[in-house]
């Protein structure tokens, strides 16, 4: 077991699919550089034919993934920062996410398009989407998005390996985590949540990295009295409803934290489900904590207000224990 | 059919051209050194050694023209006529910054001097420029709109769309790439196949290459463009070959590597726009040294003074994080 930054943990799982299958193919913008470091040295292993650099044509190159799929290869495609998947619509919300279901199911589309996501660093209102209900709403789009170095490994082999087209989102905000990652090929399952901390009283579902802010919080609670189990979807569709509402169903209070705009997200999804689902176990309404219906600001304080933070949470967690 | 030299611009002022170049360069140096100190958040991409192309191109439109530019576009926003005291204030998210400290770097707008947007997606202020090329036809009110890009959104489609319909609706807009030579970390040739100019013939919208390094060869240029397009004939595309000595942005020596030449950079150097003019200022006795020394020195206060200030402004309040998504005017 290794330790690790997530970003290179990612890089890994992708080296593994590279070198299990010579039909993985990598498309990106300076891929042989990487910005985010998400595909640094793959060139020296696998060389230009499968790693290519891309032009700034990035609609064209999410519709080439749908064509390259359906004509035999498994193309992986660096997006870069999540919100250029806007350039992109029509060829992923289109053609790759609904050509398996128009063709009647003719057609498998193992693709995967990756990206960092979230605000992070004032990278401003262009740079900072958190864009995944979006792809949620999709329907033939799965939606992953890791919270620790070694789900970064496991979840990217698992992606490449699934016969459809997945959008892997990564928080930019976690580029830089260390973690342990196990050596060599392993996957995380798909549309598999983990429960990163039990606990009792509340239930507190967290996306990407609100997951750390809801693990301060519930260390610090603990001291307080309160038992707060934490836990990490890891994929936002489909989604593992079966832990979450197991779960609800033991402490009666849910949490849930999410980076995206409040608005029809994840977030919402998830409470809907435990009125609907479970409302029988439910002892207070469900709480969110969301980024506000505004886009991302530059100024630095004016990023940080935004944020989902310890404060926050805290006093979510409180409210639902009220 | 209206005088075509009478549409034109004027000729250029060389000592405007100048003055904005050098003030231009020294906001950007004023930026390095403050990213270098860790004083400016967020992505910075600086514009030294492409000054002549925002001078040129500006001051060859009238004030009430409008531009769009994209992520490298501290110059185009000074050319224009932004003011850097509160492009400064912007940078450092600022109550008093041209967009509250909600923009930043890349999204620097000054709507009153015609600047409808730098930009953070590559490509973007293209159908921007066109639609408000749309606008001034429909409108009837002579403007004229330019998008300046660079050579990497040349390769998105909505570059090629919009030389479509700026064609078919001989819409008055100029499309200008600013080539200087890279995409981020990778040889534009590597990239991009033929020349840009060639990318205009089918559309039939007349192309030219200039020397992006040359003040009065980019002026002239889209002086041309200009009058054409206040005159109803419709769009251009200018090239305008040109380099940037900076990284693509700032603390790219953390992952990017050697990718440049250091040959080809010096060369580049040598060649540097502002060097250029004021040695044949200086050769056609237009101005002495003197004079020159006294124009750095006037633009390297008006940048301190503006920094200055900048610094004293109030911070923009947590709460304006909530403001301006919606415009509350309504019926
Ligand atoms: C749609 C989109 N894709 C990718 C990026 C990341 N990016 C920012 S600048 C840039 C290169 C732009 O090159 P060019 O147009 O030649 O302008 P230059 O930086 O050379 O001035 C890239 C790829 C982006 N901002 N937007
Ligand atoms: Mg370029």
């Amino acid at each position: 077991m290794g330790n690790s930054y997530l970003v290179t943990a990612m890089r890994d799982g992708l080296a593994e699919a590279m070198r299990e299958d010579p039909a993985v193919v990598l498309f990106g913008e300076d891929a042989d550089r990487s910005v985010m470091g998400s595909t640094r040295g793959l060139i020296d292993e696998f060389g230009p034919d499968r790693v290519r650099n891309i032009p700034l044509s990035e609609a064209t190159i999410v519709g080439c993934g749908v064509g390259a799929a359906a004509a035999g290869l498994r193309p992986v495609i660096d997006l870069m920062v999540s919100s250029f998947f806007y350039v992109t619509m029509d060829q992923l919300a289109n053609q790759a996410a609904k050509l398996r279901y128009m063709s009647g199911g003719q057609v498998e589309l193992p693709i995967v398009y990756f990206a960092a996501t979230g605000g992070a660093g004032s990278a401003a209102a262009q740079h900072s989407e958190s864009p995944h209900p979006t792809f949620i709403q999709q329907a033939g789009l799965k939606v992953v998005m890791p919270s620790t170095p070694s789900d970064a490994k496991g979840l990217m082999l698992a992606a490449v390996r699934d016969p459809n087209p997945v959008v892997y989102l990564q928080e930019a905000s976690l580029g830089g985590t260390r973690g342990p990652v196990p050596e060599g090929p392993y996957e995380v399952p798909l549309g598999q949540a983990e429960v990163r901390r039990n606990g009792s009283d509340v239930t507190v579902v967290a996306v990407g990295r609100t997951v750390t802010v809801a693990l301060a919080v519930a260390e610090e609670l603990d001291g307080e009295g309160v038992s707060v189990e934490v836990i990490d979807p890891r994929t936002l569709h489909p989604w593992d409803a079966d832990t979450v509402m197991e779960s609800v169903a033991r402490t009666g209070r849910l949490v849930v934290l999410d980076t995206a705009r409040q608005s029809c997200g994840f977030a919402a999804e998830v409470i809907a489900t435990a009125c609907t689902e479970a409302f029988g176990s439910l002892r207070a309404a469900p709480v969110r904590v969301c980024a506000p219906d505004v886009p991302m600001p530059f100024a630095p304080q004016l990023e940080r207000h935004l944020a989902v933070d310890e404060h926050k949470v805290k006093a979510a967690v409180l409210r639902s224990l009220a | 059919m209206a005088d075509r030299a009478a549409e034109a611009g004027p000729e250029l002022d060389d000592l405007e051209a100048l003055r904005t170049m050098i003030r231009i360069r020294e906001f950007e140096e004023m930026c390095r050194r403050l990213f270098a100190r860790g004083r400016l958040p967020g992505f910075v991409h600086l514009y030294i050694g492409q000054e002549a192309v925002a001078a040129g191109a500006c001051l060859a439109l009238r004030a009430d023209d409008q531009i769009t530019s994209n992520h490298r576009g501290h110059g185009h926003v000074i050319a224009k006529g932004g003011d850097p005291a509160r492009m400064f204030a912007e940078l450092l998210g600022k109550a008093d910054g041209y967009c509250g400290g909600k923009g930043g770097s890349m999204h620097i707008v000054d709507f009153p001097s015609g600047m409808l947007g730098t930009n953070g997606i590559v490509g973007g202020g293209i159908p921007i420029a066109t639609g408000a090329a749309f606008a001034n036809q429909h409108l009837g009110n002579s403007r004229v709109a330019l998008s300046f890009f660079g050579d990497g959104a040349t390769n998105q489609g909505v570059f090629f769309e919009s030389l479509n319909l700026a064609a078919l609706w001989r819409l008055p807009v100029i499309f200008l790439a600013e080539n200087n030579q890279y995409t981020e970390w990778t040889r534009t040739e590597d990239l991009t196949v033929g020349e840009i100019t060639q990318r205009a013939a089918p559309f039939g919208v007349p192309a030219r290459q200039v020397d992006g390094n040359d003040v009065t060869a980019v002026h002239e240029a889209v002086r041309k463009a200009a009058g054409r397009a206040r005159s109803g004939d419709g769009p251009s595309l200018i090239e305008c070959v040109t380099y940037r000595w900076h990284g693509h942005n700032e603390g790219e020596e953390a992952f990017a590597g050697r990718y440049r030449p250091e040959a080809e950079i010096e060369e580049w150097k040598a060649r540097d726009p502002i060097a250029a003019l004021e040695s044949r200022l200086l050769d056609d006795g237009v101005v002495d040294a003197a004079r020159l020394e006294a124009i750095h020195t006037s633009e390297r206060d008006l940048i301190e003074a503006a920094h200055e200030w900048a610094l004293a402004a109030p911070a923009a309040p947590v709460e304006d994080a909530l403001t301006d998504v919606f415009s509350p005017a309504g019926p």
